[in-house]
């Protein structure tokens, strides 16, 4: 507790400031650095308890109230088949539109952050309207043209429509991405004699790559969370949102509080490496 | 061929956008006036009475939406914008490590977490049991399938979503700027009503933007955590659509409330631009 102030030099001269500005501001600052943790502990607090209802030893259908520890769920995992298919469901859709958000998605961030071309606006108002658009309408609009065409929605369709709702968010990471970008680099490759090709995969791609890389984290996590696009796209298929969403009237059993945390502790890993070596780059 | 290259490069998501964004709102104005069963088939009517007559059926759930979502977006302002305050100018070398915390509830499925919040708030669980045990609450209290428990959830839910783009536009205030102010003789309190709040206003309308419209069409919350009087026009749809396959009535209503956002989206596009959301959605 040093009253004495650090990195502030004593500002004597100027007298703009009273003296006692200094410690009031302190406290405030204080005050309002409980107020950032205990807004971050409320975000958690459903997390935690997430994952300590895992370890719950619950008799009954309801996992609501604590009954003592155990491990013994963890054992019994695969215990449900239709939960451990939604689950792979989950993975595999996560997967593929990851894979293909991240294609498109590329290529249109190069395509805005690289050239000025005519209907840079009206893609730049898509892109706005696919972020601000509810779920739901997106969703149910869907579902009216799969309807009408005479598709049956499923696996393809989910996929569908999460390449849709991560799309913008690959282009516009990327973006920001290639405007940083110094020219003369791939100015100075061109001048070696490298072609165009080699150009974009031996200069420009690397150093987009970051860029790239947290656009397809973001990508895979929104499909993996989303509920109310994938139940309006999703036919009788199961994701692991749905098959919780199914369950919540009967009773959640712990598998999925195990499940929860598995893909919770990979988020955390994944966004924690991805952000130490992000600040190694710079 | 270099003329043509940024229109190759938007081509396959531009496709993309075109067919599954912009065409299915075509289909879902068409399908809403079209009349039948699923079981018989719907025929093209051009009944368009009947976004008279879901609108007046469902009036009440319409602006009893509006209203929860206006409430929970005041909130999360409020709550946002001090946290984002600090992040920006007191974070140091530890903003992106907070950022990052703000944003790893999402790895947890949303619908996950709605659901650990009804069981801490259920009348025997976590909160309440001993709350009630203490009898620091009388035994009939309960937050679940109120109004409170709903809007709780959505501020819950869609809070970073207000902490981001307040950040980006507060971390974006020279601290110069501030100097140059207090230089000037305006006190604490001035310095940040006549500078630094005005130079964040663009990230409060971009937070209340992505925000008020996620939370207004929101069925989740008020399924989970909220009770009969807590229905909002989201749940009115969602059963319509996928529980009594009324698919004309589920559509008119998705189509007046899309028409409604979108004329918000694009008055907030004009007025303010696209970048502030356009940015906070790249972090």
């Amino acid at each position: 507790m040093s009253t004495a102030t650090t990195s502030a030099p004593v500002t004597a001269p100027s007298a703009g400031a009273p003296a006692p500005a200094r410690p009031r501001r302190r406290l405030l600052d204080r005050l309002l650095k409980v107020y950032v943790w205990l807004i971050l502990a409320w975000l958690f607090l459903p997390i935690a308890v997430m994952i300590i209802f895992g370890f719950n030893d619950t008799k009954s259908k309801s996992n609501v109230t604590w009954q003592g520890f155990t491990f013994k769920w963890w054992g019994m995992l695969d215990q449900d088949p239709k939960l451990i298919e939604a689950v792979v469901n989950s993975l595999e859709i996560a997967v593929l539109a990851t894979v293909i958000t991240t294609v498109i998605g590329t290529l249109m961030g190069l395509a805005m952050g690289r050239y000025r071309f005519r209907g840079l606006g009206t893609v730049n108002l898509v892109l706005f309207a696919a972020i601000a658009s509810p779920e739901l309408v997106m969703g149910s609009s869907l579902l009216s043209l799969f309807v009408s065409a005479g598709v049956q929605p499923g696996f393809v369709t989910v996929v569908i429509a999460h390449v849709l709702f991560s799309l913008s968010f690959v282009a516009i990471t990327v973006r920001a991405r290639v405007v940083g970008l110094d020219p003369s680099i791939e100015e100075a490759a061109r001048d070696l004699g490298a072609s165009t090709w080699v150009t974009f995969w031996r200069v420009t791609f690397p150093m987009i790559l970051p860029g790239v890389i947290s656009g397809a984290l973001l990508a895979f996590a929104l499909s993996i969370d989303d509920f109310v696009i994938t139940q309006f796209t999703s036919g009788a298929l199961q994701t692991f949102p749905l098959w919780i969403w199914g369950a919540t009237r009967i009773g959640v059993p712990p598998q999925v509080n195990i499940l929860g945390t598995l893909i919770f502790a990979v988020g955390v890993v994944i966004a924690v490496v991805n952000m130490v070596t992000a600040r190694r780059r710079t | 061929m270099k003329r043509f290259a940024p229109y190759l490069l938007i081509l396959p998501g531009g496709l993309w956008l075109a067919i599954f964004l912009v065409v299915p709102m075509v289909f879902m104005a068409s399908v809403s006036t079209q009349e039948g069963d699923v079981v018989n088939g719907f025929v093209q009517t051009f009944n368009l009475s009947i976004y008279g007559d879901v609108l007046s059926q469902y009036g009440t759930q319409f602006l009893r939406s509006a209203g929860y979502g206006l409430v929970a977006t005041v909130v999360s302002i409020v709550l946002a914008y001090p946290m984002a305050y600090w992040i920006a100018f007191r974070g140091g070398s530890r903003k992106s490590t907070y950022l990052l915390l703000v944003l790893l509830p999402f790895f947890v499925s949303f619908v996950l977490r709605t659901v650990s919040w009804k069981f801490l708030l259920a009348d025997n669980g976590l909160l309440l049991s001993p709350l009630k045990s203490l009898g620091l609450v009388p035994d009939d209290f309960h937050v679940l399938q109120t109004t409170v428990a709903v809007i709780g959830g959505l501020v819950y839910n869609y809070l970073p979503f207000m902490i981001l783009p307040i950040y980006v536009a507060l971390e974006r205030v020279d601290p110069r700027v501030v100097e140059a102010a207090q230089d000037l003789y305006a006190a604490r309190r001035q310095a940040f009503t006549k500078v630094v709040l005005p130079l964040s206003l663009p990230g409060v309308f971009a937070g209340v933007l992505m925000t008020f419209v996620p939370m207004t069409a929101d069925y989740v919350n008020a399924e989970i955590l909220g009770g009969p009087a807590n229905t909002m026009i989201g749940n009115i749809i969602q059963s319509r659509f996928l529980v009594n396959n009324d698919y004309p009535s589920a559509a008119a209503l998705s189509f007046a409330l899309m028409a409604a956002m979108l004329i918000g989206i694009f008055a907030y596009a004009r007025a303010l631009g696209t970048e502030n959301v356009l940015e906070a959605a790249a972090r």
